[in-house]
């Protein structure tokens, strides 16, 4: 049984059909990827697998438990924690007080403490401006400190929507080396990509999405291989 | 055009702006109104106070930006351009007062203030030479005060702001000293007339100028010894502090006397309302315009509930008082349900409709049996206890301090408490909030539910201190006066509530004059606050964070732990 499994899930603005019928499943300890175009309905699936979003129909289990209808407060606390679309860091907070709204569900002080340390090591960044407010960090900070944040809250699996959006490209090798590294200190990821090359590089498989459906999925060394990705998402002839 | 050629002379735009403020301050009649009572006796009037100070502080900042941009020379051009463009623009108002009738459209203008303006000389040229000359030696003060170095500078301005200050405030002051046996003589001596005496307000200058330069200079050293103290010293001393504090605060409305009592209770029921909206918008950030209507709740509540007029029940103060603040919590909830996917606009919309709503409920005729209609309910009993009975404001006093200490108590606990974050999150961003964990139904829903409570609590012991309740006194103007106060105290900081409340409810309240024009000066106050100190007057950490980004990101602040050891021996 796959850790977290997305069933024929529909979700709807108003009447406008944004997801028609997905199903994706992450299996403990894999980076998943959904790459697709702008309008796609990526952001759409990790705000419906957090609970942002209510699906008319199909159902969200993680573990075995059922989510659908939870509450995403409640969603956060079973371990499905998302890294927001843009960032979305508290800006006038501070980058120690930004950790800390993270850690909001678990009241357990020595926990916090140490994830706070997990965080740093990670993060050495983070450590040195940790009293900076944190909408003056630059973009790539902001990045590490959106994950930071997400980490602090025990996830089981974190979301994460396009985190190399709007940075340099220096900066875009250096995030998705830490979702590698993440990875593999045990955090299993399904992460969103514009940038489907580097995405398919580090991810053990992948789906296409397209207009609110999947097109295809498959081992991500064979996606990077196919002739419609290529065309459609390598940017390739 | 670039910015030199904008600004050729220096200082003359804010000079222009300057006269625009004298000539708005003259024309609408503010300055009539205060030139009947005195600052300096047979010296200065309220009314040319007001005018002085309005221009020398133009004229500082003027200055000050001169010296900014180019040094000395140019700050003092700048202060006495800026003088003298005011005093012109005041004198062009004179010479057009002469040439036609202002109060056709301008009721106003009366032929005594344009007097006043030329210091009451009977011939023109005179006068006006003399309003210009007022103006550069304004101007030139100006420049002077902005050239001081730090510390005397900080020293003079405490001895104007002194003198200005209780020189206006004369007739509060005065007859509370001269009812204090062994100060009344030292009062007779200070004051004279409507005003200081000139004796008086040069020693009162004097005096305070030199405490300001004492604790300029000496106050770090002060501060350092208190920091250098045994944490049981420090303890000790704050101890003392504390009981300092409660005892002046246990004897204020004996000390003060029964109108400045009176004025206290207004001021605090204000800082009670302050403290429970500040929740709702400061803390969640969810902005409520429809905050009356709860403080209309607990004052109905206690009067339906406690008045023998309307006859269904005669309970106690005391034991209204809970179900005052349960209806207005539950009202919270019940605004709040409705409104929770609102925000910013929307939200203030909905809620001012909401406080519309209560007050046409209490003033509407079919109802009248239960809520008194338009003629309000009457009789509400005092609070007692033990026999002590909360009757006038000097009584009274105490109900509403009890109210702040246990209202202030709850909101700092609450602040710093998981639900104070949870609202701090909701305030910076509601969707992310959630993605934190965060409920955020319960955490609008309770700050809703708490605000509304303290509002209800407030309104129950104004049922009581006015004894009696009328729809007219729960309009919108409430809402609007206790938001301004958050404001200009600064949004989120429960000091700044207090601080706010002084000095936009009490300092009107002393000021009677000013009654007339105290949405004129709310305006005024906001347009200022937001230009020179957008973050209020004490403000809470993150907003003064956010304001003052650059200059806080422009050092490291240093490590607290660090800073206290390198300041030790
Ligand atoms: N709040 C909303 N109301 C109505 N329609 C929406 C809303 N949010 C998204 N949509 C629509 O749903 C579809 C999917 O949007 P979504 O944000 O999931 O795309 P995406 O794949 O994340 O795109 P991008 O790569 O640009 O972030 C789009 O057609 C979008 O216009
Ligand atoms: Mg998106």
């Amino acid at each position: 049984m796959a850790m977290l499994e997305i069933q024929d899930i529909h979700t709807y603005y108003g009447n406008i059909h944004a997801l028609k019928g997905i199903s994706v499943e992450v299996e403990r300890g894999e980076i998943v990827t959904i790459i697709g175009a702008n309008g796609a309905g990526k952001s759409t699936l990790l705000k419906t697998a957090s609970g942002l979003l209510r699906p008319r129909s199909g159902s969200i289990r993680l573990e075995g438990r059922e989510l659908t209808r939870l509450p995403p407060h409640e969603v956060v606390r079973e371990g499905i924690v998302q890294v927001p679309e843009g960032r979305r860091i508290f800006g006038r907070l501070t980058v120690l007080e930004n950790l800390d709204m993270g850690a909001f569900t678990c009241s357990d002080r020595r926990r916090n403490a140490e994830n706070l340390e997990r965080v740093f090591a990670l993060f050495p960044r983070l450590k040195e401006r940790s009293r900076q407010v944190a909408g003056t960090l630059s973009g790539g900070e902001q990045q590490m400190l959106a994950m930071g944040r997400a980490l602090m809250a025990n996830p089981k699996i974190l979301l994460m929507d396009e985190p190399s959006m709007g940075l340099a490209p220096v900066l875009v090798d250096g995030i998705f080396e830490t979702i590698r590294r993440l990875n593999e200190a045990g955090t299993t990821i399904l992460l969103v990509e514009q940038n489907a090359r580097m995405a398919l590089q580090i991810a053990r498989r992948g789906y296409v999405l397209q207009s609110g459906a999947i097109l295809f999925s498959d081992a991500a060394a064979r996606l990077a291989e196919n002739e419609i990705v290529r065309k459609a998402y390598l940017g390739e002839h | 055009m670039n910015a030199e050629s904008r600004e050729r002379l220096p200082g003359l735009r804010l000079g222009l702006v300057s006269g625009a403020c004298l000539v708005l301050l003259t024309l609408v009649g503010i300055v009539e109104a205060f030139s009947q009572r005195e600052i300096v006796s047979g010296v200065l009037s309220m009314g040319e106070g007001l005018l002085f100070f309005t221009g020398l502080f133009i004229a500082y900042l003027a200055a000050d930006r001169g010296l900014r941009r180019a040094g000395t020379g140019r700050a003092l051009a700048a202060g006495l351009v800026c003088g003298l463009a005011a005093a012109a623009l005041l004198a062009l108002l004179v010479l057009l007062s002469k040439a036609v009738n202002l109060r056709q459209v301008l009721i106003n203008a009366s032929p005594a203030v344009f007097q006043m303006l030329v210091f009451q000389r009977e011939e023109l040229e005179v006068g006006l030479a003399l309003l210009l000359a007022a103006g550069l030696l304004t101007g030139a003060a100006a420049a002077g005060l902005r050239l001081l170095p730090p510390v005397p500078r900080r020293a003079v301005t405490a001895g104007l702001v002194c003198v200005a200050g209780l020189g206006m405030l004369q007739d509060t002051v005065y007859p509370v000293l001269s009812s204090w046996g062994p100060v009344a003589g030292l009062a007779d001596l200070v004051f004279e007339g409507l005003g200081l005496s000139p004796g008086g307000a040069v020693a009162l200058f004097v005096l305070t100028a030199a405490g300001a330069a004492f604790w300029a200079l000496q106050g770090a050293a002060v501060r350092g010894r208190i920091a250098g103290l045994s944490p049981g010293g420090r303890r000790g001393l704050r101890i003392g502090a504390f009981a300092l504090l409660a005892l002046v605060l246990a004897i204020l409305p004996q000390a003060l006397g029964l109108f400045l009592s009176e004025v206290l209770t207004i001021v605090g029921l204000y800082v009670l309302l302050g403290l429970g909206l500040n929740i709702v918008v400061g803390f969640a950030g969810l902005l409520d315009l429809g905050y009356v209507a709860f403080f209309a709740i607990g004052s109905y509540t206690v009067a339906i509930l406690t008045s023998p007029e309307l006859g269904f029940f005669s309970l106690s103060f005391w034991q209204a008082l809970p179900f005052a603040v349960l209806f207005g919590v539950i009202a919270g909830v019940l605004l709040g349900i409705p409104v929770l996917k609102m925000r910013g606009d929307y939200l203030a919309i909905a809620t001012l409709g909401f406080g519309e709503i209560i007050r046409i409920l209490v003033l509407s005729d079919s109802l009248r049996p239960w809520l008194g209609g338009a003629q309000g309910i009457g009789k509400i009993p005092k609070a007692e206890i033990v026999g002590f009975e909360f009757g006038g404001p000097q009584e009274i006093y105490y109900l509403i301090l009890a109210g702040c200490l246990l209202v202030g108590f709850i909101s700092w606990r609450l602040r710093d408490s998981r639900l104070g974050r949870a609202w701090m999150a909701v305030r910076e961003d509601e969707d992310v909030a959630q993605a934190m964990g965060i409920n955020l139904v319960a955490a609008k829903l309770l700050a809703f539910a708490t605000g509304a409570g303290f509002s209800a609590l407030s309104g129950a012991i104004f049922a009581t201190k006015i004894g009696s309740v009328y729809p007219h006194s729960f309009n919108v103007m409430i809402s609007i006066n206790i938001l301004c106060v958050i404001i200009v105290g600064g949004i989120g900081s429960m000091p700044g509530v207090i601080v706010g409340a002084f000095a936009l409810v009490g300092l009107p309240e002393l000021l009677r004059e000013f009654a007339e024009y105290r949405l004129l000066v709310y305006g005024a106050a906001l347009v200022a606050m937001m230009l020179l100190r957008p973050e209020g007057l004490w403000p809470e950490a993150t907003r003064r964070r956010e304001l003052h980004e650059h200059e806080e990101q422009a050092g490291p602040t240093p490590d607290a732990p660090a800073a206290a050891a390198a300041g030790r021996p």
